[in-house]
């Protein structure tokens, strides 16, 4: 962990860190998210890679997880911040007002799996149709068919 | 006699209209030739004071629909404009018209399969996708390929590269009226696609690119092919840089055009060709090297305006530079197997299933139920030739992802549009786009 991380680490106690083949991960209590994220942005890191999800489902107590890619550029290094949203009301902090980067992410997130970012200018839907039911990524979202309707063959005579 | 006020009357039996000359509507440039007279006649600079009054109303803005059946909007893409004569004030790009939800569909494939899927996401640059998304699984396997695995993946991944900067050219020419180009660019793109076909018997999505190696090995003779197109590009790329660089007209409407600072570059997370030509020098390829591709020498291209010239210059810059890699490969490209030998995550050779039963079954297991992987999770980027594509995996100890998501560069470049395009013509929005380099089938995925 080089001193980038070091800072961080000593600024938050709450956060554990773990290291994931060879890439360091931040596990990000919810409420210290934005605090978090704005420390990481001072500390160094500018860009905001990728914001994504995944749902857990019953796996773990929390359902979902909210992964945000940060780098450094000028310290060539990458930490991936994770926390947990819960099942009910799935909500967490936008990173969107500290890079604008994360908004087309967000609203992915948002369209994908239903999670609500608190502070984001505009969560709309962004790959499906406005008037979609339901978030496709979600587990529990079957992967569907199009029913196709076979005729009766019959001979030609 | 007519009278000498009298203009375009048309007298009977007459053979020409009756009228005294006018200087009205001439085109005559002023005496003034200066730099910045100049630029300001032919429309590189907008002078705010005429073209932007603050007394305008809301209501007399336009708002203009844009695509998405649009020719030069790359595909599926749908721009809302929001003008004040012919001048954009704003600009909202809506995208997923090509949504055909490739993330929920590597949930359902198993990671042997999973190639065929990341393939189609970015299909200008399958090979990207098949790598980041090959690297990911080794990474949580914990395996690494063989150097010559290695090896074919950099020089499939790095010719990919430019046949993709060839269609980038390509569709910038047509879109700014240089139609020559459109047809030099697809022209040499075939080469290299036919290149492809030989090794992997797909031009495009090929598959080839698999977790544990690579599908099979390079054709016999695929160093006479890869010196073919060697010899031929170079000259070929001097060809449009006559056509094109020193182009008056091609310089007067890509130069001061879209541009993007590099702090509106990094804010937006644009990455690739984009973030160069603004000039921040990053590239994924120096930063974090992937598939040994530190061994090979070459340099990386920077713009310094961040407008549509220097993204066409650092794209014409990033094909000698990927043809640099291509000879070195060429030349280094180590002996050996072109996959690992564990016949858990590859299957067996086919002369061997006749033979072995051990085979056999292996091979009906890989086949049927794929490999399993070890739970984690793990984040690997590769520079495509969009920039930045990263593939975020996370296995739960089965066979299939639980989760993969791709991180594709025209996605978060496209947020970038509307800061390019603010306060620009509506006559510059297709270059814009076009030097943008969007693929849809990579940002809806």
């Amino acid at each position: 962990m080089n001193t980038l991380l070091n800072d961080l680490a000593t600024k938050f106690d709450a956060v554990t860190w773990e290291e994931s083949h060879g890439q360091d991960v931040a596990r990000v209590p919810p409420d210290e998210w934005y605090l978090f994220a704005a420390a990481a942005k001072d500390g160094g890191f500018e860009v905001c890679v990728d914001v994504t999800a995944v749902d857990w489902m019953r796996q773990r107590p929390e359902r979902y997880e909210v992964v945000a890619n940060l780098l450094s550029m000028e310290h060539r290094t990458r930490l991936r911040m994770i926390t947990t949203v819960g099942r009910d009301d799935p909500t967490v902090a936008s990173l969107t007002p500290l890079w604008p980067g994360a908004n087309y992410a967000e609203r992915e997130v948002y369209d994908m799996f239903g999670i609500s970012f608190e502070g984001h200018p505009d969560l709309t839907r962004i790959l499906m149709p406005d008037d979609w039911e339901g978030h496709p990524l979600r587990k529990d979202f079957g992967v569907g068919s199009v029913p196709v309707q076979f005729k009766t063959s019959h001979q030609v005579s | 006699m007519p009278d000498e006020k009298t203009v375009d009357l048309w007298v009977a039996g007459t053979e020409e209209p009756q009228f005294s000359p006018t200087d009205e509507g001439a085109q005559e440039f002023g005496p003034d030739e200066s730099e910045a007279r100049l630029a300001d006649q032919f429309g590189r600079v907008i002078d705010d004071d005429y073209l932007f009054d603050d007394e305008v109303a809301e209501d007399e803005r336009s708002v203009i629909n844009m695509g998405p059946q649009h020719p030069s909007t790359h595909g599926v893409l749908r721009l809302q404009l929001e003008l004040e004569g012919e001048v954009i004030r704003r600009s909202k790009p809506i995208v997923g018209y090509l949504h055909t939800g490739m993330e929920k569909t590597a949930e359902q494939l198993t990671f042997a399969q999973g190639p065929t899927n990341v393939t189609r996401m970015d299909y200008l640059a399958p090979f990207h996708g098949e790598l980041a998304y090959s690297l990911a699984v080794e990474r949580l396997l914990d395996v690494v390929v063989p150097p010559r695995a290695a090896a074919i993946r950099i020089l499939m991944t790095e010719l990919n590269r430019v046949s993709s900067h060839l269609v980038a050219l390509a569709t910038n020419g047509m879109d700014i009226g240089a139609v020559s180009m459109m047809i030099y660019g697809f022209r040499e793109r075939e080469s290299i696609l036919a290149f492809f076909e030989k090794s992997t018997g797909l031009r495009m999505n090929h598959n080839y690119i698999r977790p544990g190696g690579v599908a099979a090995d390079l054709h016999p003779g695929w160093r006479d092919d890869v010196a073919a197109i060697l010899d031929d590009l170079p000259g070929r790329l001097r060809l449009y840089d006559d056509l094109l660089k020193d182009n008056p007209i091609w310089m007067a409407r890509t130069q001061g055009v879209g541009i993007i600072q590099p702090e509106e570059a990094v804010a937006f997370s644009v990455t690739g060709p984009a973030l160069r030509a603004a000039g921040v020098d990053w590239d994924i390829r120096k930063a974090f090297p992937y598939s040994g591709i530190e061994q090979y020498e070459f340099d990386v291209p920077v713009g310094e305006n961040g407008d549509v010239y220097d993204r066409y210059r650092v794209r014409v810059e990033e094909i000698h530079e990927s043809l640099k890699i291509v000879e070195q490969v060429t030349e280094a490209m180590p002996k050996g197997d072109y996959r690992i030998d564990d016949a858990k995550i590859t299957p067996p050779p086919r002369a061997r299933i006749d033979e072995s039963m051990e085979a056999l079954i292996h091979h009906f297991k890989l086949f049927t139920e794929g490999f399993k992987v070890p739970a984690g999770e793990t984040y690997v980027a590769v520079e495509s030739p969009r920039g930045e594509l990263g593939c975020y995996l996370v296995s739960d100890g089965g066979a299939s992802a639980y989760r993969m998501h791709t991180r594709a560069p025209s996605f978060y470049n496209l947020q970038a549009l509307p800061i390019a395009m603010a306060d620009s013509l509506v006559a510059d929005t297709v270059a814009t786009i076009a030097s943008m380099d969007p693929v849809m089938g990579d940002v809806d995925r």
